[in-house]
């Protein structure tokens, strides 16, 4: 129940007073509330609970957080630790 | 899928499984608080992989898990109401209650229905007007701005049909009960990543700083808590307990605040019982006096249902992380997800059902991820 899973918003328009987004998970798309993230735009990815995007995805921290492991593997290598 | 895939990469998660193993110099005592988080770790077979370099046990993270008895009770008197369409998240249908389900009250009749959002409970009550349209609001912080929204949004409009039976209950206060037990092991905390998105991280610094234990934010793919994991036995290694985050792509330390702000305006915080913990103070919410139409325990009056737990279900200490779901005399033979016994056999983030699920199938350790 408790699952939040990241989607691509393709389109968003007004309903009833409401932000809504269209929203595309690999392969699906579905309607997502849009209200808690009034900074998202289109092509933004965000954090989708129970029909609500409750956080934009920082494209930035997670390039950063990846370069970290790749960093760490780069670290590995030239110990010669990398046990592949 | 771009935000998963690479975050289940094997070659990165083997070189933070090597660097956890180099670095702990003793099986470091880990909780990971959330069940998405429990459901990933169990499925991936995490704790084998790290060949004793930490022991992880399981939190009391999962809402259908933590819902008491009564509640659920409840849930079923108002379903067996002629007339109402109660509304449920799909993984509380099977939630034993004192005598039955809400999949029994369906069975026998009763109009029972299964939302993905609580956005489809109000729809069901805009196309229902001569129904009374019932909402099961359960959940962590997660949830709660959302089922807070549809409250908010049927007041706006006026709809006198519709009302919520509520249980929701926060991570901080559960944290703080574990953390008092002298019966805890538990040397640090990997903290919910979704409950963080809304709430930030700000109340886990006071957690920190009081209990001197480590908390790292985690997230929901294996790369994510392996990194948590790296980060929590760094911390523990050299000897600090502060508040780091391993989700920043996702998570804000003052956390999203249009949430938070919602969530506040519709819920205040309450004192709430929870299965197989029993009740603790100010750890949950209810519905503000200003929302009293929309309380589905005062519209159908079972506020005073209540309801003793079965004795055999040892989930109470399951959800402390004082035993493994193994533990229990009826794991997997009287107790399976086809005959839950206790609560965490139900949802895949249940602790039992997780067990249940993936023990028989995770791969030997220094597998591939
Ligand atoms: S295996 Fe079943 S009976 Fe045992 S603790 Fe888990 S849910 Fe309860």
């Amino acid at each position: 129940m408790c699952l939040a899973v990241p989607g691509q918003i393709v389109e968003a328009h007004e309903v009833s007073g409401m932000r809504m987004g269209t929203v595309r998970f690999g392969g699906i798309t579905r309607e997502a509330n849009l209200d808690f993230v009034p900074e998202a735009q289109c092509g933004d990815y965000v954090i989708v609970h129970v029909g609500f995007a409750i956080s934009r995805l920082d494209a930035e921290e997670a390039e950063r957080t990846l370069r970290l492991f790749e960093e760490m593997g780069a670290l590995a290598d030239a110990a010669g630790e990398d046990d592949g | 899928m771009k935000y998963v895939d690479e975050y289940r990469d094997p070659a990165p998660a083997r070189r933070l499984i090597e660097e956890i193993r180099r670095t702990a110099t003793r099986p470091w005592v880990l909780m990971e608080i959330c069940g998405g988080q429990t459901h990933t770790l169990v499925k991936y077979g995490i704790e084998e992989l790290l060949d004793g370099a930490v022991e992880l046990v399981h939190g009391p993270g999962c809402p259908v898990c933590v819902t008491p008895l009564e509640i659920v009770d409840k849930a079923i008197a108002i379903a067996a109401i002629p007339q109402t369409i109660f509304v449920s998240y799909g993984d509380m249908l099977r939630v034993p209650g004192s005598h039955s389900d809400l999949f029994r009250v369906k069975a026998g009749g009763g109009d029972v229905r299964i939302a993905y959002s609580p956005m489809d409970a109000l729809r069901l009550a805009r196309e229902n007007p001569r129904r009374r349209v019932v909402f099961f609001a359960v959940g962590f912080e997660t949830t709660a701005p959302a089922n807070a929204m549809a409250a908010w949004q049927a007041k706006r409009e006026g709809l006198r049909n519709f009302s919520m039976l509520v249980s929701h209950v926060l991570v901080p206060p559960a944290i703080r009960l574990l953390l008092d037990s002298n019966l805890s092991r538990v040397e640090g905390f990997i903290a919910p990543g979704h409950v963080c998105t809304v709430m930030g991280y700000e109340e886990y610094e006071e957690l920190a700083a009081r209990y001197l234990v480590p908390f790292v934010v985690g997230g929901f793919e294996p790369l994510d808590l392996l990194e948590a994991i790296r980060m929590l036995v760094r911390q523990l290694e050299e000897g600090r307990a502060q508040v780091e985050n391993a989700y920043a792509r996702s998570v804000t330390r003052g956390g999203n605040l249009a949430a938070r702000q919602r969530m506040m305006e519709v819920f205040e915080v309450a004192d709430r019982n929870w299965r197989g913990i029993g009740p603790i103070a100010q750890s949950g919410f209810r519905l503000r006096a200003e929302y009293a139409e929309f309380d589905a325990e005062k519209v159908f009056g079972v506020e005073a249902i209540s309801a003793p737990e079965p004795p055999e279900c040892i989930s109470a200490l399951v959800l402390q992380g004082l035993k493994k779901p193994v533990d229990c005399p009826v794991f997997g033979t009287r107790c399976t997800p086809a005959t839950p016994m206790g609560a965490p056999m139900v949802s895949s983030e249940g602790a039992c059902a997780a067990y249940y699920q993936y023990r028989r199938h995770i791969a030997p350790a220094g597998a591939q991820v």
